[in-house]
């Protein structure tokens, strides 16, 4: 067993910087679309007083859910001991930090007064689980960051299973509070479960570790180093199991809403009356971002091949995207029962308007600012992996250090790029 | 470092050069200060007043503590129409054009602008608040006037 | 217009001019005249109190289809007929971005068809969604029980809009240039009916949409204190059925509706 050794991305510099360069564009479209709302406000968007978060909080939370399910790489070596996932820890808590700044980026610059953050740094009402994220977010950047370190400092070794345990637990909580946002309301019949926050857990799951093997798979493509096809193939493996786990608790999801005969009507529009909603959900949610790429990944013909694994991750985040925009939008655009029993003939404020798409079209700007919240949280890990030692130099089989017996607790951790066998 | 500053005429001019800035920058606030008049504009309620609801220097520097304090009370405890109301110092402050329309306290040249761009502070209160006095504390229909009298008196 | 009897000027205070300079002692002398009347009896002077819980009622059974006249008095009344639509906005678009603070819903009943008209508004719940989920506390509860927003900490981030039942809430979407002085409104925040809170502050009897539905002849909106056993509204409340909306939700609404 060799030591790890971690080395700085050091792709020819033409093609780096080709790479920031395109980066940057895509940050730069995202700040002129934030800016283009703060000044004209938010007509410009498709956004109105019935759908009133879309695209970007559907980019937002991604991310944000996403970030969470990064560090579960991490945790895997650190909290459940498994050794071959040690190497991973370091790209895996860049990838948390960098995907949740991105998607806060998008968060604060949707608000209508961006200008007042600081009062919502300054002001809480603690009954509100959305005060509770502030909490949580800047914490788990904060905490992560710790981690990073005592993956990587001798001095901080010591400290590494108790921070990679508080992170463990931290992002569990993160990510549960961002699904009750959606949970705790009790106005909308399609939210208003608390099912929605360990199926968020479940989802982070899934699209964090989808965009980890790609960002793992670019990385060392591109500088040729490598990556071991054991590895690679519990990774794979990993992957199908939580995006199977998401098809799951999907199912569950909406066989509890079709219970309630209250729900009848909106079970039936949400999965065949609801147009571009249903369509999403049908090809987008389910066959391509779930059906489609656990063939890849199992199918004996695919699932050795790279390329089948790359695709397969890729359709997994555009099928959580899909997912988030049915959950996020579907569910406001499906309208409020505040009569049950009665038709409405005619209102001053589309209530019960249910003609699919109707109320809700997404604009240019919207989708500018999501993609720059990517573009940032991507640019972030390119500068990273490029500045400080993320990657580690080789992922060969059979230079992976050996699973530890137990779970390190009690034990005096190792030092990773010191891990002997 | 004493010593070294007393035999060196550079310094000495240095020093002086420093004291002679800071006089002239004391010179100029008193002098701004003294020229309160200029920002209360001709053809304001306030240019005809002695005063203002305290004292002139205490309110060019703690206006907003006031108005931050009562914007509190006003919204969540409905006290309205106090000394220090927002709504007070438009009224008094504002002031008119030749055919006695209101001109908006924030434009250029105005009262709030004229200081705030001095200072190089930005002006919140009217993204929301109305720059003009417009409509009163209470509706036409409220208070048994004509119905749309009230609009009347746009300013910009 | 704008009378202020307490605002008298101290003509005393223009020895302060000229003195200007003198920023230290300026701090301290104010304190000693400050708050000269302070015995002001007159309703805009007192604080909103927790003895009185202000409502409405609606009697659908006399609301009429086609008929607008509380949707256009509370327009007037809080400058909503001043907002205009960005010029190049779509018609339609227009029409889910506004702010409208009550509007009319015709309802039919699915078994039987029988129609019910009626004004819907902010309910004004004694235990208000749109206040627990506010992160900065900018959606709030005043103690006579208006449910309001304090747009002075309102980031815009449309959470209360989320998790109102009643969709009663509006964001302003497009920048705001002829508020009224009474009704400060701007861009990038949520605002909803308030139940005319500057004429309950000033004591005023009524809101703005009650007025109106008496005066078209209909008085189907009773406006009053649900805490005085003596008001019109309690005794119309105690005489016949009522009911909330979204009951099952177990808010208190301050708004009750006969007839659905």
């Amino acid at each position: 067993m060799k030591r790890i050794v971690y080395r700085e991305w050091h792709i020819p510099p033409a093609r780096y910087w080709g790479i920031l360069g395109i980066l940057v564009s895509v940050m730069a479209l995202g700040g002129l679309a934030a800016l283009y709302l703060e000044h004209e406000g938010h007509w410009v968007t498709g956004m109105n007083n019935f759908v009133v978060w879309g695209v970007p909080h559907v980019f937002a939370v991604f991310l944000i859910v996403a970030a969470s399910g990064a560090i579960n790489v991490a945790s895997i070596a650190t909290v459940f001991g498994k050794g071959a996932y040690l190497p991973l820890g370091r790209l895996s808590g860049l990838l948390a930090v960098t995907l949740l700044i991105g998607g806060l980026l998008i968060l604060v610059l949707d608000l209508g007064r961006p200008d007042r953050l600081l009062v919502a740094l300054t002001h809480y009402n603690l009954r509100s689980i959305f005060a509770w994220n502030i909490y949580f977010y800047t914490g788990f950047v904060a905490l992560v960051i710790a981690y990073l370190w005592s993956m990587a400092d001798r001095m901080g070794a010591r400290f590494k299973h108790t921070l990679g345990v508080l992170a463990f637990g931290w992002r569990l909580a993160l990510t549960t509070a961002t699904g009750s946002i959606f949970g705790f309301l009790v106005a909308r019949q399609a939210f208003d479960t608390a099912f929605l926050a360990p199926m968020f857990v479940i989802m982070s799951l899934a699209y964090g570790l989808a965009i980890f093997i790609l960002v793992l798979m670019f990385t060392f493509h591109q500088e040729e180093r490598v990556l071991g096809d054991q590895l690679l193939r519990r990774l794979k493996n990993l992957l199908g199991v939580f995006v199977a786990a998401v098809l799951y608790f999907t199912l569950v999801y909406y066989l509890t809403k079709a219970y309630g005969a209250k729900n009848y009507d909106l079970v039936g529009w949400l999965l065949f009356g609801g147009g571009g909603y249903s369509i999403l959900l049908w090809i987008g949610w389910i066959l391509i971002g779930t059906l489609v790429p656990l063939a890849m990944f199992w199918h004996p013909r695919t699932r050795r091949d790279r390329r089948f694994i790359a695709v397969a991750c890729a359709l997994v985040i555009l099928g959580g995207l899909a997912a988030l925009y049915v959950i996020l939008i579907g569910s406001q655009v499906y309208p409020l029962q505040i009569f049950p029993g009665q038709t409405i003939l005619d209102s001053g404020f589309a209530d019960g308007i249910k003609v699919a798409d109707s109320t809700y079209h997404p604009s240019l700007p919207e989708l500018l600012l999501g993609l720059g919240g990517v573009a940032v949280a991507l640019f972030l890990t390119a500068v990273g992996v490029r500045v400080l030692q993320f990657l580690p130099d080789s992922l060969a089989d059979a230079e992976l250090p050996a699973d530890t017996e137990e779970p390190s607790a009690g034990k005096v951790s190792y030092v990773d790029d010191l891990a002997t066998g | 470092m004493a010593r070294a500053l007393m035999s060196n005429p550079g310094r000495w001019a240095g020093v002086g050069l420093i004291l002679l800035g800071l006089c002239w920058t004391l010179a100029a606030q008193v002098a701004w200060a003294g020229d309160a008049q200029h920002f209360v504009r001709p053809g304001s309620k306030a240019a005809t007043l002695g005063g203002c609801v305290e004292a002139t220097p205490f309110m060019r520097r703690n206006h907003m503590e006031l108005i931050k304090h009562q914007r509190d009370i006003t919204v969540h405890q409905g006290i309205r129409g106090a000394r220090y109301s927002l709504a007070g110092c438009i009224d008094c402050h504002v002031s008119h054009t030749a055919d006695g329309q209101a001109v908006a306290i924030n434009s250029k040249q105005q009262f709030c602008y004229a200081c705030h761009a001095f200072a190089a502070v930005k002006v919140d209160c009217f993204d929301c608040h109305a720059a003009v006095p417009r409509g009163g504390p209470l509706s036409a229909a409220a208070s048994g006037q004509g119905a749309t009298s009230e609009r009347d008196p746009r300013g910009e | 217009m704008m009378k202020h009897p307490d605002e008298t000027i101290d003509q005393g205070r223009r020895d302060w001019f000229g003195l200007a300079a003198a920023a230290t002692a300026a701090v301290a002398a104010p304190g000693v005249i400050l708050h000269l009347a302070s015995a002001n009896t007159a309703p805009e002077a007192q604080p909103a109190s927790s003895a009185v819980r202000w409502g409405l009622l609606i009697d659908t059974n006399k609301c009429t289809s086609g008929c607008r006249d509380c949707v256009d008095a509370c327009d007037r009344e809080n400058g909503l007929d001043l907002q205009t639509k960005p010029p190049t906005e779509a018609p339609t678009a227009w029409a889910d971005q506004k702010a409208v603070w009550v509007r009319k819903v015709k309802l039919a009943d699915g078994l039987t068809g029988r129609v019910t008209n009626l004004p819907l508004m902010c309910q004004h719940c004694e235990h208000p969604p749109c206040v627990d989920v506010c992160p900065t506390g900018a959606s709030f509860k005043r103690a006579d029980g208006i449910v309001m927003v304090d747009r002075h900490i309102c980031i815009g981030c449309r959470y209360c809009m989320m998790a109102c039942p009643y969709q009663a809430r509006s964001f302003i979407h497009q920048p705001m240039h002829d508020q009224l002085t009474r009704v400060p409104r701007g861009k990038g925040c949520v605002e909803s009916c308030n139940l005319c809170v500057s004429r309950r502050d000033h004591g005023l009897p009524s809101t703005a949409c009650a007025d109106a539905c008496t005066a078209a002849g209909k008085g189907a909106i009773v406006f009053g204190d649900l805490k005085d056993p003596a008001s019109p509204i309690s005794l119309a409340l105690k005489a016949m059925p009522s009911r909330q909306l979204r009951e099952d939700l177990a808010l208190n609404t301050g708004v009750r509706y006969k007839g659905v």
